[in-house]
């Protein structure tokens, strides 16, 4: 009885405050909003918005509403946080690799970059390339094309857009050769476990993926087409190019700066889980006869991979929430769109932060899901 | 000497190769040093792309040829361990090298040779050099921000006596170590908070300093005499209970007409700003965010099940939400939340707001020791006799503490370089102050400059940091 009760009290005290603490704003936030003439409710939602965005993957203008308006700042959040984590994770092995390098030019390459990058802040880095670096670029007029497609100017990046015929069949033939991928895959093991031969898999699956969509432009139909960004006159010292897709600045040193910063983050998990694999390991696997890239493949990346993944996810869910920084520059994001524009126009502080917030809650919380399921996936499974 | 196989570069014909293999790798790089200091082109009768390829060409052709392995030269040998192992390694090297010595000379004349440093206005910057003079005339906004030229010696004063006191555990003798703890987790911030608040600030409360350093130094007398058995508890309750005794019930009217008297200038926060802005930033949210991330990281690992849902439902929420929305929050949400006539000062709102969101990360990382620790201390301490507390502050914590140093000190790491977001709520510190700056019609067109310097800046401060914890680390490491 007496351990019960001692058990008891602390939790009923915290929870007591808590309640209090929460109970106190709630009460505040009530009359606050009562004095200034606001109610609380997320009906404002669903009403014309009457502002533009001037970056959007889908359509949109001021006629549509706040929620369209949100789904914008969102879908511009995931788009620099998709390409930024693509590009750092390339740049992040490729760094990590090279700081094992026995080349000693390459190694100390890398590790300026990484001390380099990663000891300046972040929103000085966006900064930087967006009010400097980027601003020493052509105007449109000047700009030369690079590889004759792409035009990098002050006003953006303009490259080529794809114009295809007939895509859902080539999406299709994509899916198919995936299938059958994972077909040849499966049979392949089993062939393995029964027999004991080893099919060319990798082959194969690179066959396959080349083959399936080419056969799909020879005679399923499709066909892609470029659209050239033209430059055109709008006035005698205004110029622009039309055609093909523009990204804006803002995109540009967002990703960049993104990038180059985790980049040095995932360097340095790489480096840590490739290091992490002693090297009894590497002999035992080199002396049971398997080749360099056998080690590599079977025996190296799946004990590194299970090292380095925990500390990468973090970093995917650093660049995420870092992606907010976009509102210092002016990129469409959530933040700048919804917890800015949206909040300043409605005055709904209290609905608008709390969605903002759950928000990137939600992003965060499905990114670490879907890396505990991946990183549950290739963990020791013990006997 | 024998026959030369070309492509087979071997020990017999040693002094041939290494002659030319090293001939053509020096013509190569010197190729490229006077095609980028003194803009010759010794190839240029060549067309354009392959004369921009021919350094490479000839750099590899000679590293292949000097690349001998057992050579027998400890010079050569090195060499081709360190830069030259293979053809794909020696392209890199090759690559490396010449990137290098191109990217020297513009970056020399940008930063020195072309750069203005004299005068103080515009006109001087013409060149296309980098133009100093505009940090020059701009440094002490971009140092104290808002704050008065004439004031400026109060932050200069109260930075070096902080230092100061920071730095007397270097000298402690061996009786005062034993409080060296009490004196950096009580003692020390209560002072800096009382510089900061009422020293940097001044103005009309600038009296209650003075109450500060007179509790301070009668507790500290009193302190002597007392039983060792109660000290901890002396110094945690009674120089607070000191000042505040002072300030409401004794000498009240005597030191206000002292304050008055010698009072200082009151500074509001928000002309605040600049490099001095940031350290009181990060200053603070240190102090605050660590015992409050120690709680939570003790209340994730509670045996109350409440508790530890509260604990974890706190870490995760701020773990997941960026800290510019946090900002948002503690600048438009939080107000809403407080009584009407209640205001807090927008620069405490901020650092309220990044504690909290620092503290779940210390919370992360301080949980990570406490699990690292072995069962075994929990129950050698539990079998002593001792209650939850005792053993966490006697046993575990001060093993705990030690294995996360290096996690506290990333943590402390991001913290300064997170400062700069506080431009959401208006206060400018060195990267806000470059951005106005910037806009300033006198002074367009200097951006570079600015965020180069403030790079420079914050390069040194983490680059040190993050050096001095590696130390600690090794330092604890051979201690275990």
């Amino acid at each position: 009885m007496d351990l019960k009760i001692q058990k008891i009290i602390p939790q009923l005290i915290t929870v007591l405050v808590v309640v209090l603490v929460f109970g106190f704003f709630t009460y505040n936030a009530q009359i606050n909003m009562e004095n200034r003439g606001i109610d609380f409710g997320y009906g404002f939602l669903s009403q014309e918005s009457s502002f533009d965005v001037q970056f959007s993957l889908i359509e949109y203008d001021g006629s549509h509403s706040y929620f369209r308006a949100y789904l914008v700042g969102l879908l511009n959040t995931i788009l620099v946080s998709v390409i930024g984590i693509i590009i750092a994770t390339i740049l992040g092995v490729i760094v990590g690799v090279a700081r094992l390098s026995p080349n000693y030019l390459i190694n100390q390459f890398a590790a300026f970059y990484v001390e380099f990058f990663r000891n300046i802040p972040l929103l000085l880095q966006i900064f930087f390339w967006y009010f400097a670096a980027l601003r020493a670029l052509p105007l449109p007029q000047d700009a030369d094309a690079m590889l004759g497609v792409f035009f990098l100017t002050i006003k953006g990046l303009y490259v080529p857009a794809f114009i295809w015929e007939n895509l859902n069949v080539f999406l299709y033939s994509i899916i198919a050769a995936i299938i059958a991928i994972v077909v040849i895959r499966i049979h392949a093991r089993k062939v393995q476990e029964t027999q004991g031969k080893q099919l060319p898999v990798f082959w194969i699956s690179v066959g396959l993926i080349f083959i399936l969509p080419l056969l799909s432009f020879l005679i399923g139909g499709v066909s892609l087409s470029f659209e050239i960004p033209k430059l055109k006159q709008l006035a005698t010292t205004s110029f622009k190019y039309e055609g093909g897709i523009s990204l804006p600045p803002e995109l540009i040193a967002l990703t960049l700066s993104l990038a180059l910063y985790t980049a040095t983050f995932i360097a340095e998990c790489v480096r840590a889980g490739i290091q992490g694999v002693g090297k009894g390991q590497k002999e035992a696997a080199a002396s049971i006869g398997l080749n360099p890239n056998q080690v590599l493949k079977l025996v190296v990346m799946p004990q590194a991979l299970r090292i380095i993944i925990p500390p990468t996810t973090n970093q995917y869910l650093n660049l995420t929430k870092n992606s907010s920084l976009a509102a210092a520059i002016a990129y469409p994001d959530l933040v700048l769109v919804f917890a800015g524009t949206a909040l300043m126009q409605t005055g709904k502080a209290i609905e608008i932060v709390s969605i903002t917030m759950l928000t990137y809650l939600s992003l965060s919380i499905s990114i670490s899901i879907l890396m505990n399921w991946y990183n549950k996936k290739i963990a020791i499974k013990e006997k | 000497m024998s026959k030369i196989n070309f492509l087979k570069p071997g020990k017999d014909n040693l002094t041939t190769f290494i002659f030319m293999g090293s001939f053509l790798f020096v013509i190569s790089v010197i190729d490229v040093f006077l095609n980028s200091f003194f803009s010759l082109n010794i190839t240029g009768f060549l067309p354009s792309s392959l004369s921009f390829i021919i350094p490479i060409i000839l750099g590899f052709i000679g590293l292949y040829f000097i690349r001998i392995e057992h050579s027998g030269n400890k010079f050569l040998d090195q060499v081709n361990k360190n830069i030259n192992t293979s053809n794909f390694n020696a392209i890199l090297s090759l690559l490396i090298i010449f990137i290098i010595i191109k990217s020297i000379p513009p970056v020399l004349s940008w930063f020195v040779v072309d750069a203005s440093f004299a005068g103080d206005s515009k006109d001087v910057c013409s060149g296309t050099g980098a133009c100093w003079t505009y940090i020059k005339v701009w440094f002490r906004r971009f140092m104290y921000g808002m704050y008065p030229n004439a004031e400026q010696w109060r932050i200069n004063l109260s930075f070096i006596a902080l230092a100061l006191l920071g730095s007397v555990g270097y000298f402690a003798t061996e009786k005062f170590k034993k409080y060296l703890t009490l004196y950096y987790v009580v003692i020390y911030p209560f002072i800096a908070f009382l510089f900061i608040f009422f020293f940097i600030s001044g103005g009309p409360i600038f009296f209650d300093f003075s109450y500060g350093i007179i509790a301070a130094v009668i507790s500290i007398i009193i302190g002597f005499f007392i039983p060792s058995k109660f000290k901890f508890y002396y110094f945690i309750f009674v120089p607070i209970t000191l000042y505040i005794a002072l300030k409401y019930f004794i000498f009240y009217e005597e030191l206000i007409e002292l304050g008055k008297l010698d009072g200082l200038n009151w500074v509001e926060t928000g002309a605040w700003g600049g490099l001095s802005l940031t350290f009181i930033i990060s200053f603070f949210c240190l102090i605050f965010c660590f015992p409050i991330g120690m709680a939570f990281a003790l209340g994730r690992r509670s045996d109350f099940p409440l508790i530890r849902y509260i604990s974890i439902g706190f870490i995760e929420f701020w773990r997941g939400v960026p800290l510019i929305t946090v900002l948002f929050m503690s600048a438009v949400m939080f107000p809403m939340f407080l009584p009407a006539d209640f205001f807090i000062d927008k620069l405490v709102r901020c650092i309220i707001a990044i504690s909290l969101f620092e503290a779940a990360y210390v919370a992360e990382v301080i949980r990570g020791g406490l699990q690292a620790l072995p069962r075994g201390q929990y129950e050698a301490a539990k079998s002593l006799g001792m209650g939850y507390w005792r053993m966490h502050i006697f046993v575990i914590l001060p093993q705990a503490l030690k294995l996360v140093i290096p996690g506290i000190a990333n943590t402390f790491l991001a913290l300064v370089k997170d400062t700069p977001l506080i431009f959401v709520v208006g206060l400018l510190e060195i990267v806000g102050m470059l951005n106005l700056a910037k806009t300033n019609p006198e002074w367009l067109g200097f951006a570079m400059e600015g965020y180069v310097f403030a790079a420079i800046i914050f390069w040194i401060i983490c680059y040190a940091m993050s050096k001095y914890s590696y130390n600690l680390e090794q330092k604890y490491k051979t201690e275990r």
